[in-house]
């Protein structure tokens, strides 16, 4: 094996094995979104029907139309918390240690953000678990081709976590993010709310929503749940990772907080 | 070939200077402190030493590496030990250890074989099996140093590993330190306390981004004290 896989390995594998030990967070991030499920959901059947559009092919209930995005919100989550560790206290001392070994930086960096997906990953499949355990099942291929959309899509959230944490110094906690990053990229996208059903209310706010990568993410994950692929959704979230990412590695100060100024 | 090479750094933080025209070599297999008080610009140095700062003027050469030029080549050949500890609490020593090896792509039994030889070489092969909560504030450091020294490096850098420790671990710990110079190694280790440099160890005395001498510790201390002659040149305490 390589150096590069070898550090590659340990990296996921530290990760993994520090979220199974956090029980209060594999926690909140399983409650989360059966809350939206199990509840929002179950309110909203109600108010909002969703006709078929693809990937459907015959009239869904809404919670089935809300999985995808949850899985997504898992993942915006997830992306978020771990970004924002690597740039302030938690993991900054282990990022000092990661950033003197002889492998290159870029490298390490990009190990970390897989390490992070990974970990959001494995939250998803339990959720969608728990998901089937309450009747809402995908298609069983759904749940194999899923894997390399979630791979993508968990990238392109983690690198706007390190852009993001990298270079907007007022955004240093969590809530701050959750408030101008999070709630904004999950409301105004497709998890909760088909795209014409907003183009209804107002178009301006469906163009936003089309604009948003969450939304391309999202779309990525509900079609390949339902074995097909969306072309438009793919180009979208890898091009989004490649800007994220360039942005992240160029903005990341490997110095941050070493210093009392 | 010198160990440890700094010629004309500088380093300013906006208007702010940190490090101002720092030059000092160091001889494979020596001692040196780097003694300057709170706010010197050790942690500055440091910074610049492991690449996590970059600047324009000046270089650093690792085991004639430099350290802009070959980044890869220079880290690979430095161990750094951090004064913030950076361990994960809830792993073993040799998780944290064989963890660190997999950081620099060592693997396998090649990367045993050389924890074993770092643990052995801080008296610490016995607590290999025990959760890093589980040690003390001593062995910890220990640890840490033992984890620099696992993909070889030539120059050891410790950034005043001792600070938060009781009496007994800070003497067994730069005792320890000192031995691993014997056996060849380059030590550059940060402190503004002068009861852990002996007589022959080199002394590098940095003092608001400048150095203001560099040469053994009994000359410096001119059959007078270390610590004296410290307060005189700097103005400032150098005793905890």
């Amino acid at each position: 094996m390589t150096a590069y896989l070898v550090a590659l390995r340990a990296i996921v594998l530290r990760e993994m094995l520090r979220f199974v030990h956090q029980r209060s967070r594999f926690l909140s991030a399983l409650v989360r979104p059966l809350v939206w499920l199990v509840i929002f959901a179950a309110g909203f059947r109600a108010a909002l029907g969703v006709s078929i559009i693809p990937p459907y092919q015959t009239y869904i209930t809404y919670e089935v139309y809300i999985v995808p995005g949850l899985c997504g919100m898992i993942q915006l989550f997830n992306g978020m918390q771990s970004s924002l560790s690597l740039v302030y206290d938690q993991e900054m001392g282990s990022m000092r240690l990661l950033l003197t070994s002889r492998l290159p930086r870029t490298w390490l960096l990009f190990c970390k953000l897989l390490a992070g997906t990974a970990v959001s990953i494995l939250q998803v499949y339990v959720f969608l678990a728990l998901a089937a355990a309450f009747g809402i099942a995908m298609p069983p291929l759904g749940y194999l081709y899923v894997l390399p959309a979630l791979v993508l899509s968990g990238l392109m959230l983690g690198a706007l976590g390190l852009l993001i944490s990298s270079t907007i110094r007022q955004l240093e906690n969590f809530a701050g993010v959750m408030n101008f990053v999070i709630f904004p990229m999950f409301f105004m996208s497709s998890a909760l709310y088909p795209l014409w059903k907003m183009a209804e209310s107002s178009p301006l706010l469906r163009d936003i929503c089309a604009a948003n990568p969450f939304t391309h993410a999202v779309e990525l994950i509900r079609f390949a749940l339902y074995e097909s692929v969306n072309l438009w959704a793919l180009i979208w979230v890898v091009a989004a990772f490649a800007v994220f990412l360039v942005g992240a590695l160029i903005g990341y100060d490997p110095a941050r907080g070493l210093i009392r100024k | 070939m010198k160990a440890l090479s700094v010629r004309n750094v500088s380093y300013r933080f906006g208007a702010k200077v940190a490090l101002d025209d720092v030059s000092f070599d160091l001889e494979v297999g020596r001692f040196a402190a780097l003694l300057g008080p709170n706010g010197a610009g050790k942690s500055t140095l440091f910074a610049l030493l492991t690449r996590l700062l970059v600047t324009r003027q000046g270089q650093i050469f690792v085991a004639g590496f430099d350290v802009r030029a070959a980044p890869r080549a220079a880290l690979a050949r430095i161990g750094v030990v951090f004064q913030q500890s950076t361990l994960d609490l809830d792993m073993t020593v040799a998780r944290n250890l064989s963890y660190f090896a997999a950081l620099q792509g060592l693997s396998g039994a090649a990367a045993q074989a050389s924890i074993d030889a770092a643990l052995d070489r801080l008296d610490m092969r016995e607590r290999a099996g025990e959760t890093v909560r589980a040690l003390n504030g001593g062995h910890r450091r220990r640890m840490e140093i033992a984890r620099a020294l696992v993909h070889g490096p030539e120059v050891l850098l410790l950034d005043e590993p001792t600070v938060g420790l009781d009496t007994a671990s800070r003497r067994a710990i730069t005792a320890h330190v000192h031995d691993l110079a014997e056996d060849g190694l380059t030590v550059l280790w940060a402190t503004h306390l002068v009861d852990e440099i002996r007589p022959t160890d080199d002394v590098v005395v940095l003092h608001k981004g400048r150095v203001l001498t560099h040469q053994p510790a009994a000359e410096i201390a001119c059959s007078g004290d270390l610590g004296d002659a410290f307060i005189a040149m700097t103005g400032e305490g150098g005793r905890q």
